[in-house]
C-alpha cells in the first residue's frame, strides 16, 4: 500500500490559498505539480478531477505512485496539446519565473482553462530592493536561495509587472492575495502598491 | 518444516494463486470478423486465470503478452521450465496482487501455445493451417480477447496491462472498447509501429523464409523445422530488445572460454555465444509460421491511420484512465512513441499518467525488476482501485 500522505496539516501556505480559490467538483490542471501535494489535497478535499504536469521525472513518479494522473511535461512546450477549455482551473504555482516564455504560458493557461491561478515570488519585495540598492548584489536568501549563475528562475517579475502583463493581455484579475515573509496573508490585495513593496509571494486568480 | 517436492511446491503455489489453465472454443457460431475482411472461426483460445473474481465481477485485469510471450505469465513455462514472464510482477502480495485481482492472460490469435494459429489443424482440411491461416492484426487479437471476456462473463475490466505488443493490444482495447475497461497501462508500446521496427521484422521473416527447412511454410507436413532461420530471426530481434549499455555491461568484448581470438568463425565472443543460445532455445518453444504472422500483425499496427490520421480521435470522450510508461534506453519503442500517445490523450482531454522509467536495460526492461516501473504500476492501480471503490475478494488464505 502507498502510505497515506498527511497533506492538509502542512500544505504549503500558497497552496492552501490556491486550494481555497477552487470550487469543488471541477477539472483542475496543476502545471509544475511536483510530487502532487496540491493535487492530492484537491482530490481529497475538493473532489476535483485532478491532472498534473511536472518536468522532473522524480516528481512525476511520486505523484503517479500516489494515484494521481500526472504526466512528464514542460509548461513551455506541452500545453499546446490540450483542447480549449479543457479545465476549470489551470494552476501554475511558483513556476512562472522558471518558464522561457511566461506570457505565452499564461495565454495557453487561459486558452485551455476557464481560470488560471498563478503564484510567484515578488522581486520588488523590500529586502530584494535593499540587496540590490545597498549591497549591489542579486538577492540570495531563504526565499530566493539560488545564485544567479545556477538559478532555474530566469524570468523574475514584480507584482506590478505581473499586473501590467495582465492589463496588456486583457486578462481579468478576479482575485489576488499577497503573503508576507511568514507566509501570512496580507490585508491589502496583491495588485496594490503596498503589496509590491511588502509582499514576498503573490497569488492571482485570472479569468478571461 | 516437512520436506516437499518441487511438484508439491508447484501444486501449493497453483492453489495459492488459484491458477486455472483452460482452453475455450470461441467464434464457432459467430465467426470473428477480421480486419482483412475475412471471417474466422471456430477459434480455440488457451488462457490462464489467477486470483478470484469478486462478487460484482469488477476486479478483472487482462494481461496482454508480447510477440513471443504466451499465457504463462505467472506459471512456469512447460517447455522451458522457466518462471512465468511476469512472475516478478504478478503474485500474492506482489505489484499486481493475485489476492486482490482476477487476472486473465490468453495466448494471442495466431500464437503457438494453444490458441488457434498457423500450426493448428484446419478443420476443413484436417491438416495444419500453415500459410492458409488468415493474415491477422492486433485489432483482430483484441476482438478475440473481447470474445473471451464475454465467455468468462466479464462485462468490464478493471484494467488492461501489457508491454511491447501487449501494450499495443492494451491501447487497441481501450480505443475499441472504452466502456469495457477502467484503466489501461500500455508499457514500452506505440500507437504506430515504426519503419525501423517493420524493417527488423522483415529481417526476421526473411531469415525464416530463406531456410530451406521452411519448405514454403509446409515444414510441419514434411516433418522438418526451420531451426536456423527462426534462430537467426530471434538473434536479430533479441539485439533490439537490449541496449548497447546493457550488452557492454553484460559481455563487453569478453571471449568465450578462450584466452585469445580464434581466427575463425566459432563463437569467440561471449555475446555471440549468448545470442546463439537465445536463438537455439527459442526454436524449441516457438513456431516459425506464428512468428511470421504475429510480426506481420505488428507491422500493420497504425492507430492514427485508422482514426482519420489523428490518434486523438481514437480516444475522444474516453472514460478510460491511462498510465503510459516508457524506458529511457528503449530504442525499439522509444519514449517519443509513448509521448505521441500522451499528446493524443491530452488532446482528447483523457485522464493520463506518464512516466519514463530510467533504465539502461533497453526494451526488455518491462520484463525486469525495475523498482520505478513497479512503484508506478502499483501506485496507479491502487489509486484507481480506491477511486473506483473496488471491492476485493475475501482473502483467499
Amino acid at each position: 500500500m502507498i502510505a497515506p500522505t498527511p497533506i492538509s496539516a502542512n500544505l504549503r501556505i500558497d497552496l492552501k490559498i490556491i486550494a481555497e480559490m477552487i470550487d469543488p467538483h471541477t477539472r483542475v490542471l496543476d502545471i509544475g505539480c511536483g510530487d502532487g501535494e496540491l493535487l492530492a489535497y484537491l482530490q481529497q478535499h475538493r473532489e476535483v478531477d485532478a491532472r498534473g504536469m511536472e518536468l522532473s521525472m522524480q516528481g512525476v513518479q511520486k505523484a503517479v505512485a500516489r494515484g494521481l494522473a500526472v504526466i512528464q511535461g514542460d509548461a513551455d512546450i506541452d500545453l499546446v496539446d490540450y483542447p480549449d477549455d479543457a479545465f476549470d482551473y489551470v494552476i501554475l504555482s511558483k513556476t512562472l519565473q522558471a518558464t522561457h516564455n511566461p506570457r505565452a504560458v499564461v495565454e495557453q493557461m487561459l486558452r485551455i482553462g476557464r481560470h488560471a491561478i498563478v503564484s510567484f515570488p515578488n522581486f520588488a519585495h523590500w529586502r530584494t530592493r535593499l540587496d540590490l540598492a545597498l549591497r549591489g548584489r542579486m538577492p540570495v536568501n531563504e526565499l530566493l536561495p539560488y545564485s544567479w549563475y545556477e538559478t532555474p528562475n530566469i524570468h523574475f517579475c514584480t507584482i506590478r509587472d505581473f499586473v501590467d502583463l495582465c492589463r496588456t493581455m486583457d486578462v481579468r484579475i478576479k482575485a489576488s492575495v499577497s503573503l508576507d515573509a511568514d507566509g501570512d496573508v496580507q490585508r491589502f490585495t496583491a495588485d496594490s502598491r503596498w503589496a509590491n513593496l511588502l509582499g514576498v509571494d503573490a497569488v492571482f486568480l485570472l479569468g478571461k | 518444516m516437512p520436506n516437499i517436492s518441487a511438484t508439491e511446491a508447484d501444486a501449493v503455489f497453483r492453489e495459492r494463486i488459484n491458477a486455472v489453465e483452460a482452453t475455450a472454443t470461441l467464434c464457432a457460431d459467430v465467426p470473428l470478423p477480421l480486419d482483412s475482411g475475412e471471417s474466422f472461426g471456430p477459434i480455440e483460445v488457451a488462457y490462464h486465470t489467477y486470483g478470484t473474481l469478486n462478487a460484482d465481477r469488477s476486479n478483472a485485469i487482462l494481461v496482454c503478452h508480447a510477440l513471443t510471450g504466451d499465457q504463462y505469465a505467472v506459471l512456469p513455462h512447460p517447455l522451458t521450465g522457466k518462471p512465468g514472464w511476469w512472475s516478478n510482477l504478478i503474485g500474492p502480495g506482489k505489484v499486481i496482487d493475485t489476492d486482490k485481482y482476477f487476472l486473465v492472460c490468453a495466448n494471442v490469435l495466431g500464437g503457438c501455445m494453444g490458441t488457434t494459429g498457423p500450426k493448428s489443424i484446419n478443420p476443413a482440411t484436417g491438416e495444419p493451417y500453415m500459410l492458409d491461416f488468415p493474415v491477422i492484426t492486433v485489432g483482430d487479437m483484441v476482438r478475440l480477447h473481447a470474445r473471451l471476456l464475454d465467455h468468462l462473463g466479464i462485462e468490464r475490466l478493471f484494467a488492461a496491462i501489457g508491454g511491447s505488443m501487449g501494450g499495443m493490444q492494451v491501447l487497441q482495447f481501450a480505443a475499441a472498447y472504452p466502456e469495457r475497461v477502467l484503466c489501461a497501462l500500455p508499457i514500452a508500446a506505440c500507437a504506430r509501429y515504426s519503419a525501423q521496427n517493420i524493417a527488423f521484422d522483415e529481417v526476421g521473416r526473411q531469415a525464416i523464409m530463406a531456410d530451406l527447412e521452411w519448405c514454403n511454410g509446409r515444414y510441419l507436413l514434411e516433418d522438418r523445422v526451420p531451426h536456423k532461420g527462426l534462430a537467426v530471426a530471434r538473434m536479430a530481434a533479441h539485439i533490439t530488445y537490449l541496449s548497447e549499455a546493457a550488452l557492454t555491461r553484460k559481455f563487453g568484448r569478453k571471449l568465450q572460454g578462450r584466452e585469445k581470438v580464434g581466427f575463425g568463425f566459432d563463437a569467440d565472443f561471449e555475446v555471440e555465444s549468448y545470442l546463439r543460445h537465445q536463438g537455439s532455445t527459442f526454436v524449441e518453444r516457438f513456431d516459425a509460421n506464428s512468428y511470421l504472422y504475429i510480426t506481420r500483425a505488428m507491422d500493420y499496427f497504425d492507430m492514427p491511420a485508422e482514426h482519420g490520421g489523428n490518434l486523438a480521435n481514437a480516444f475522444r470522450d474516453t472514460p478510460v484512465r491511462f498510465c503510459v510508461i516508457s524506458f529511457t534506453s528503449d530504442w525499439l519503442f522509444p519514449t517519443r512513441d509513448s509521448q505521441a500517445i500522451v499528446r493524443a490523450l491530452n488532446a482528447a482531454a483523457a485522464s493520463v499518467s506518464f512516466v519514463e522509467v530510467h533504465s539502461d536495460k533497453g526494451h526488455d526492461a518491462f520484463l525486469l525488476d525495475e523498482p520505478e516501473l513497479h512503484e508506478t504500476i502499483k501506485g496507479f492501480l491502487d489509486g484507481a482501485a480506491e477511486r473506483a471503490g473496488l471491492a476485493f475478494p475475501e482473502a483467499s488464505r
